[in-house]
């Protein structure tokens, strides 16, 4: 059996889990094995059955009073308890903040290797996979030797999809907890901005070392008003601070996948490239018709960006009327 | 208050990563070398600490002898002392080189103590994962090992009267933790701006003992077998014009788009 953790929010499965079952779907039928899922903290019929349309056999519920929130230390805990005595072939999650956290727990707990963020995995007498390095710049070859293979497959290595054939019967699982588990477990929750954040924002406007100070930015802001987007920036901008690192989109920042990144005075690093690479479009301004965002985007404006933008923002004006 | 980070020399690559002929590693050459930015801002994060509540930050890297260069450059930016931990070569998995730090992490603890009980860090700062390999994993394997609570993806550290409350990023907020010293975690660049090198900072790089921890621990279950780039949809780029009077056709394709 492979099994394939699936994180879920206020009732719901969370984006990623669809996509570790989709990932899981594929994987499990290169076992030659079944799919099951592992519901942690809830046993939400609604939940199950999700979990059922997205390709699960058996879905482990697994209920607790310690398992209230999310606490790395009781999903870690969790997940190795289920590891020993469901004895699965191997086990999924998908690459999310969390779901590395969790998986590298159970290992940590079992004391096997566990494998981050995989876009291919190729089942067998000894396992070999391909995963991620330097965010997406990179991707590595390797090979496992371990009972139980414990991976995640990358953030948006596929994009999740229903199907399959399982029944979705819930099986509760009775874990042993102990309040050690609760140190680690969420004390508050803040919610600093509702509405368009820069991972789900249409329109990025992201702006590099080329937009030359902080005040600069302010057309940057106002174009991304007009387009219901948000601002974005390399990572030689915060560095400067002139903008804080939220709004950094890169390997160590954002991930963004808007209909349209404009990316101005950006030369597109390597680095920044994987965290704007999911965009459906890019338009690069620049100076530089050779930068690396010019060469890579789809459209490019060849000229200085404090000239073009203030145009751009007239025209949309004068279009609405 | 005694404050560890462990950070990770790694290439610092520009438009694009060259590897080498033999697929095993990134082509350093002709690249320059740095921390990784969760590690720095670690680092960062160590020294204001100190700064409010006293104490030291010690800075630990798992690596070549080459790596001194980053043990000095934490210490240029106000870390106390320096230990780096010989592995000879970088070729090494998560699962060891977790096994190796958390032997010399007990060394120093160690060291640091009397009448032979251990005096441990009160934290420990770990990267939420390495800029090269990006395990998500060696924190998390270390602190267990030491029987210490951890939380990744942290973004902002306060020190409280019994606790360390830490805060993680969630979508659009974040989620609050609160751990019993001694404690570890696994911070996120965000967590500060780093700040450069003053004169004094240099001299000190200059001056600082760099301690040495021999390392040998068991190979973990992973093997590399070869680094290779991902395939690149080739783009051809089409140019709206130049200057300010590309604006109407930039317009276009917004409309197109219907994002307008
Ligand atoms: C491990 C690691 C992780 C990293 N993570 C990230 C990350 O998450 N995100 C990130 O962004 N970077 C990251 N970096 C840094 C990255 O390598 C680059 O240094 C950075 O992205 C460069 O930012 P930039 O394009 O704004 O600046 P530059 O490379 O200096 O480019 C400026 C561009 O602006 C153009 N320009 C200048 N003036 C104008 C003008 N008036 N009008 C129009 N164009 C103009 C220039 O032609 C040039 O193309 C990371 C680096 C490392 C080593
Ligand atoms: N060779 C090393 N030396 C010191 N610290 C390391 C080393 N490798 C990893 N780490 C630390 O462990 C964190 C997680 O690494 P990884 O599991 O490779 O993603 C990094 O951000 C570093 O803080």
């Amino acid at each position: 059996m492979l099994l394939v953790i699936v994180e879920h929010d206020n009732g719901e499965l969370v984006e990623a889990a669809k996509e570790a079952l989709t990932f899981g779907r594929v994987l499990a039928e290169k076992m030659d094995d079944d799919l099951e899922a592992a519901l942690i903290g809830s046993d939400d019929a609604g939940l199950v059955a999700a979990a059922g349309e997205f390709g699960a056999d058996t879905v482990h519920t697994c209920t607790h009073d310690l398992l209230r929130d999310y606490g790395p230390d009781a999903h870690g805990a969790v997940i190795a308890q289920m590891i020993e005595e469901l004895k699965p072939a191997a086990v999924l999650a998908c690459g999310s903040d969390r779901g590395n956290e969790f998986m590298a727990q159970a290992a940590a707990r079992l004391a096997v290797p566990f494998v981050a963020n995989c876009v291919d995995v190729t089942p067998g007498e000894s396992w070999s996979m391909t995963r991620v390095q330097w965010g997406g710049s990179l991707l590595e070859d390797l090979a496992l030797d371990a009972e139980v293979p414990l991976l995640t497959c990358g953030l948006h290595a596929v994009a999740a999809e229903v199907g399959g054939a399982g029944d979705g019967d819930a099986e509760s699982f009775d874990a042993d907890l102990d309040d050690s588990v609760t140190i680690t477990m969420v004390k508050d929750r803040v919610v600093l901005e509702a509405g368009v954040t820069l991972p789900t924002a249409p329109v990025v406007c992201g702006g590099g070392r080329g937009v030359g100070s902080a005040d600069g930015f302010a057309p940057l802001e106002e174009l991304a008003a007009l387009l219901n987007g948000r601002v974005g920036c390399s990572r030689a901008v915060t560095n400067n601070g002139w903008r804080p690192h939220s709004d950094q989109v890169g390997q160590t920042g954002t991930r963004i996948a808007p209909e349209i990144y404009i990316a101005s005075g950006i030369s597109g690093a390597i680095q920044h490239w994987v965290g704007a690479m999911a965009s459906k479009h890019i338009l690069a301004i620049n100076t530089d018709r050779e930068a690396n965002m010019v060469t890579k985007a789809d459209w490019a404006v060849i000229g200085d960006l404090h000239e073009v933008i203030p145009a751009i923002i007239e025209e949309v004006k004068a279009r609405r009327g | 208050m005694k404050i560890l980070c462990c950070v990770k020399r790694v290439p610092a690559p520009g438009a694009k990563i060259n590897i080498t002929a033999d697929g095993q590693d990134v082509d350093a050459a002709h690249l320059g070398f740095t921390t990784s930015p969760h590690e720095e801002c670690a680092v960062e994060g160590a020294v204001q600490l100190i700064e409010e509540h006293g104490g030291e930050v010690t800075v630990m890297t798992l690596g070549t002898s080459d790596a001194e260069e980053q043990l000095r450059y934490a210490v240029s930016v106000g870390a106390h002392h320096a230990v780096l931990v010989d592995a000879g070569d970088n070729t090494w998995d998560p699962q060891r080189i977790a096994a190796a730090l958390t032997a010399a992490i007990q060394d120093v603890e160690s060291a640091n103590g009397s009448d032979g009980t251990a005096e441990p860090f009160d934290l420990i700062l770990f990267g939420n994962e390495s800029a090269d390999s990006g395990g998500f994993q060696v924190g998390i394997r270390v602190a267990h090992a030491l029987g210490r609570p951890i939380v990744q993806g942290i973004k902002g550290i306060e020190i409280g009267d019994d606790a360390i409350i830490a805060r993680r990023e969630i979508d659009g907020g974040f989620e609050v933790y609160e751990l019993p010293r001694p404690a570890v975690l696994g911070v996120k660049e965000g967590l500060n701006l780093p700040r450069y090198p003053t004169m004094k900072g240099r001299l000190a790089s200059k001056k600082v003992e760099i301690g040495t921890v021999g390392a040998s621990a068991d190979a973990g279950g992973q093997a590399r077998l070869r680094l290779h780039r991902p395939e690149e949809a080739l783009s051809e780029t089409v140019i709206l014009g130049t200057g300010p009077e590309a604006a109407a056709a930039v317009v276009d394709v917004l409309d197109e788009l219907g994002v307008l």
